[in-house]
């Protein structure tokens, strides 16, 4: 039994794969008329999957400190969880006609498939599991981006993604290499003390941190975000700006406090130019967009902005604000995209423009987008302005008070577009504007539980305190 | 739970009766029921703070409660009222029920407009009750965006502009306020967000300076500090009448509230060294809203501009940094909110009926509508500080407050301001003149017809309060000069 007492600590992975195999079996098994039910079982199951993993257990490690847990892990994983049943909501609707009937196994896996390899990332005590969580993250997200074969701007964006990614994954190996070749060994536990500041170290290191930057779409390792964001299928992006993020920001803060605790100086010199160039050019290059995918491509690596300036503070706090912030950004930017996705799905209109006069015809998903943009801006009193104002919190506390006075002044740029928004919708007057969408029960759930959130994410204290239990710092 | 937590609760009560409502005589109903509620809970407020302080209670706030809200922060959620947050909760409370009277006729989406309506009055209360800096920032911003879609969706003119510019500016010093704030906990070194806790620690005076700068700045722009107050002519102009009367009564004194209950009871070594070049913007602006107001020919541009006139004086006097000064500018803003309500409130009249604001179309509405008129001519007479109203009783107090600082700067300054009543008699009574008295000039307007009982009653609340103010100020008056004591006492520590 001793190889089996490894897993005890791996109860997240075990189960999720446990969930991916079922889903396999069955979508081999089941013929026509099983498959009508794919769907409703596979987001039954993996909110079974969710509400299994949501309370911590004690730290420990296995496979010979590869594969690491801490209680905060759980906490990571289940916000990540949180944001993959809603985006299972809102694309249940996609895939619901007989045409989409090949479809619906295949997004399932790759998505879960995607999320398992996030999971073995934030999880990982070693260099290799990290590389493996790392690209059984990036590849099957790539085949996700093009899966819509008929759209010729989903191939491109696929093919644009595919190139990047393997590029930035090949230079965080060569990163990857030289710190090897320094130190000696992979294991974070190890590496740490290994970390001198000497120059091939610090090179190595940057070479590294820059293919993770490129995960979190910080700038200038941004590019790719625009254009994918625009050609891939909306729930694909929505997984992209949300679950991608979020797992990489995470392993950022574990490498950046545990394992290269001794570059504080450099890291912390790195990370205060790519705030201020992140969050300037994010929100300098969103007020010009008119399509609302790219809109919020641009709004959501001015979010990374804000996102890195909890991760600079280097304090337990920081890390607490982080995923606070990440969470209330799970419900914002997924109630966004569900009203995106819902209009996109009938109408296939993208454009800001096709957005006025939306009030008068659908009041309800125009009140959720303009939940969901007032959260983005950070307004009171939805969750987005408590979020913001506790990053700041957490930046003040270690008087960065530059970095907040730039983020702040930033914050009345992005509020100009994301309140251009809600002036077309509310305000401007249309002739044609979009006609009433009946929205079907599974988008509309997870449009409730987006609102639900924004509006007591930001009230409730449970959330922050239970995060603060488990986080650490520097 | 504190009982002024009410006066937050029944604003988020109205909001959930709102959004049940089905027409537009539940959401009346609702509306009426509410601020009738709220006026009550005001009234109340008013007699058990007095009687606890006949009582013998000498705390700088009473009916304090904290409850711990976010821990690992240090935030509180703590309530607690002095004199001075009584009668501003009063005065808003006045306002919203006279607010919710003009606007019966609102049209389309009445149930929207009157949301967003008790959104904007459930942080204006937050923000007076509440003592720890993040509640009160959280409070202080919830006013904030009602009003650009108040303004985009019911407002009149440029409205879009006004309402992007209102709101981007308004932001802009709301975030510089959010790195004062953060300054100020940081570097007091207190364990907790709550004033009453922050001041009992002394900040180190050099970022004394930055933070003070910051957050007086900050809350300044709301009070129309000289020379941002740009977004409020147009943002008055363009806003329906209530949420004008609302915005320029109630919510501009907020800057002025938040002024001397952060910046200058929690900093105030640097308030008196940074005092003079303040003081120089706000003595410009009075001068400066007062002039520029004699060369509008738009009602509502009038009215904005004396508004920024007068609410520069509120700023000036809170500077004069004497307990006197001080009383006076409380008075201020009791006195121009319910003046520059009762203005709004009359315009918007006169606009439904005649359909322009421009007094060079208008003459001779006293012959067609002389209860309007009447009310005119009282609002403009406070305006200029006629004795017995309540714009005397204001000024007077701040000026006599401001001369007891015998250096030149701040008489020089002093003389200059007095200059902006008379400036204000000019553009006041051009005003009157030209559309209320002469010849008819629009033969269409011969036959409007007059006040309708809603807003016979919206008026008559406004001026009965402008008429207590200004005959028998000595109640209001005590009750704040009194909570002025303890901003005083931190002045000469």
């Amino acid at each position: 039994m001793d190889y089996f007492s490894n897993f005890i600590y791996m109860r997240s992975e075990v189960s999720l794969l446990g969930v991916i195999l079922f889903l396999l079996l069955y979508d081999i098994i089941a013929g026509n008329k099983g498959m009508r039910y794919f769907q409703p079982v596979a987001i039954f199951l993996f909110a079974v999957h969710t509400a299994l993993n949501l309370f911590p257990y004690e730290a420990g490690e296995s496979f010979g400190g590869m594969y690491q847990y801490e209680p905060i892990m759980t906490v990571v994983k289940t916000i990540l969880n949180i944001a993959t049943l809603l985006i299972f909501l809102q694309a249940k609707h996609l895939f619901d006609g007989d045409a989409q009937k090949n479809k619906r196994g295949e997004y399932y896996f790759l998505t879960l498939t995607t999320l398992l390899g996030m999971y073995f990332m934030i999880s990982s005590g070693h260099f290799m599991l990290f590389y493996i969580g790392l690209e059984m993250a990036s590849i099957p997200l790539a085949t996700l981006v093009a899966f819509d074969k008929k759209d010729k701007k989903s191939a491109e964006a696929g093919a644009k993604f595919i190139l990047s990614s393997a590029f930035s994954s090949g230079i965080m190996l060569f990163g990857i290499s030289y710190l090897y070749g320094t130190a000696g060994t992979l294991y974070f536990s190890d590496m740490a003390s290994l970390i001198t500041s000497n120059p091939l170290q610090i090179m190595a290191f940057v070479f590294f941190i820059s293919g993770l930057f490129f995960k979190i779409s910080l700038v200038p390792f941004h590019l790719w975000t625009a254009d994918v964001y625009e050609g891939a299928p909306t729930n694909v992006t929505s997984y992209f700006s949300v679950v991608s993020k979020s797992s990489a920001v995470f392993v950022l803060m574990t490498l950046l406090f545990k394992v290269f605790g001794n570059l504080v100086t450099e890291w912390h010199n790195i990370l205060f130019w790519i705030i201020i160039l992140t969050i300037t050019v994010g929100n300098l290059f969103a007020l010009r967009q008119r399509n609302i995918k790219r809109f919020l491509a641009f709004s959501s690596i001015s979010q990374a902005g804000y996102i890195a300036l909890g991760v600079i503070s280097g304090s337990s706090l920081g890390m607490s604000t982080v995923l606070y912030y990440i969470l209330v950004y799970v419900f914002s930017n997924l109630a966004a995209f569900g009203v995106i996705s819902a209009i996109e799905n009938r109408t296939g209109k993208l454009s800001i423009d096709d957005y006025k006069g939306l009030y008068q015809t659908n009041p309800k998903l125009s009140f959720v987008m303009m939940l969901a943009m007032f959260s983005l801006a950070g307004i009171a009193p939805f969750a987005g302005f408590v979020s913001k104002f506790f990053i700041f919190y957490a930046a003040a506390q270690q008087d960065l008070y530059i970095l907040v006075l730039i983020a702040a002044v930033n914050v009345i740029i992005s509020l100009y577009y994301y309140l251009r928004v809600v002036k077309a919708m509310f305000i401007d007057k249309n002739d044609h504007p979009i006609q009433t969408l009946a929205t079907d029960s599974w988008n509309k759930a997870s449009l409730i539980i987006c609102s639900a959130g924004i509006i007591s994410a930001g009230l409730l204290n449970i959330i922050i305190d239970t995060i603060t239990k488990y986080s650490f710092g520097m | 739970m504190n009982f002024l937590s009410l006066f937050v609760l029944v604003p988020v009560l109205m909001i959930l009766a709102l959004f049940l409502s089905k027409n537009r005589k539940q959401v009346l109903a609702i509306m009426v029921t509410g601020s009738s509620l709220l006026v009550i809970l005001s009234a109340n407020l008013v007699y058990q703070y007095i009687a606890a302080r006949n009582a013998g209670a000498v705390d700088p706030m009473l009916f304090t409660s904290s409850v711990a809200w976010y821990k690992p922060l240090n935030i509180n959620y703590s309530v607690g009222v002095d004199g001075v947050s009584v009668a501003m909760l009063c005065l808003s409370s006045v306002i919203v029920f006279t607010g919710v009277f003009t606007s019966w006729r609102i049209a389309p989406l009445t149930k929207e407009f009157f949301l967003w309506f008790s959104l904007l009055a459930a942080g204006v209360y937050g923000f007076f009750i509440s003592t720890d800096l993040f509640t009160m920032f959280l409070f202080y911003e919830t006013a904030l965006i009602p009003m650009y879609l108040l303004i985009g969706v019911w407002g009149s003119g440029k409205k879009e502009y006004s309402a992007m510019k209102l709101t981007l500016m308004l932001m802009g010093s709301s975030m510089i306020l959010l790195v004062g704030i953060l300054g100020i906990y940081f570097s007091s070194g207190a364990n907790s967000m709550d004033i009453l806790e922050i001041v009992k620690t002394t900040i180190p005076v050099q970022q004394q300076y930055l933070f003070f700068t910051l957050t007086f700045f900050g809350f300044g722009v709301l009070g129309a500090l000289f020379p941002f107050h740009t977004w409020s002519p147009d943002g008055h102009a363009s806003a329906p009448t209530a949420v004008s009367m609302l915005h320029a009564g109630v919510l501009m004194k907020l800057g002025g509230y938040g002024c001397f209950r952060i910046a200058i009871y929690l900093m105030p070594e640097a308030a008196e060294k940074l005092s003079p070049i303040f003081l120089v913007l706000t003595g410009i602006g009075v001068v400066y809203g007062a002039l520029v107001a004699i060369r509008q020919t738009d009602l509502k541009y009038i009215n904005a501009y004396s508004s920024v006139s007068h609410c520069n004086l509120v700023l000036f006097a809170i500077l004069m940094l004497t307990q006197t000064a001080m009383t006076g500018a409380v008075l201020q803003m009791l006195s121009h909110g319910l003046i520059t309500a009762l203005f709004f409130a009359l315009i918007g009249m006169i606009y439904g009926r005649t359909h322009t604001r421009l007094i060079t179309e208008m003459g001779g509405l006293m012959k067609i509508m002389p209860f309007l008129g009447v009310c005119f001519v009282i609002a403009g007479l406070a305006n200029i500080g006629l004795p017995g109203l309540s714009g005397f009783a204001a000024e007077m107090t701040i000026f006599i407050g401001a001369f007891e600082n015998t250096e030149i700067l701040y008489r020089v300054l002093t003389i200059a301001s007095i200059t902006s009543i008379v400036i204000g008699a000019v553009y006041i009574l051009r005003t009157v003149g030209k559309f209320l008295y002469g010849s008819i000039q629009n033969p269409a307007h011969a036959t409007l017809d007059d006040a309708h009982w809603y807003e016979r009653f919206a008026v008559i609340t406004l001026i009965a309060g402008i008429v207590y103010i200004g005959s028998f100020p000595l109640g209001v008056s005590d009750m704040i000069h009194e909570s002025l004591g303890n901003v005083v006492a931190q002045l000469v520590r």
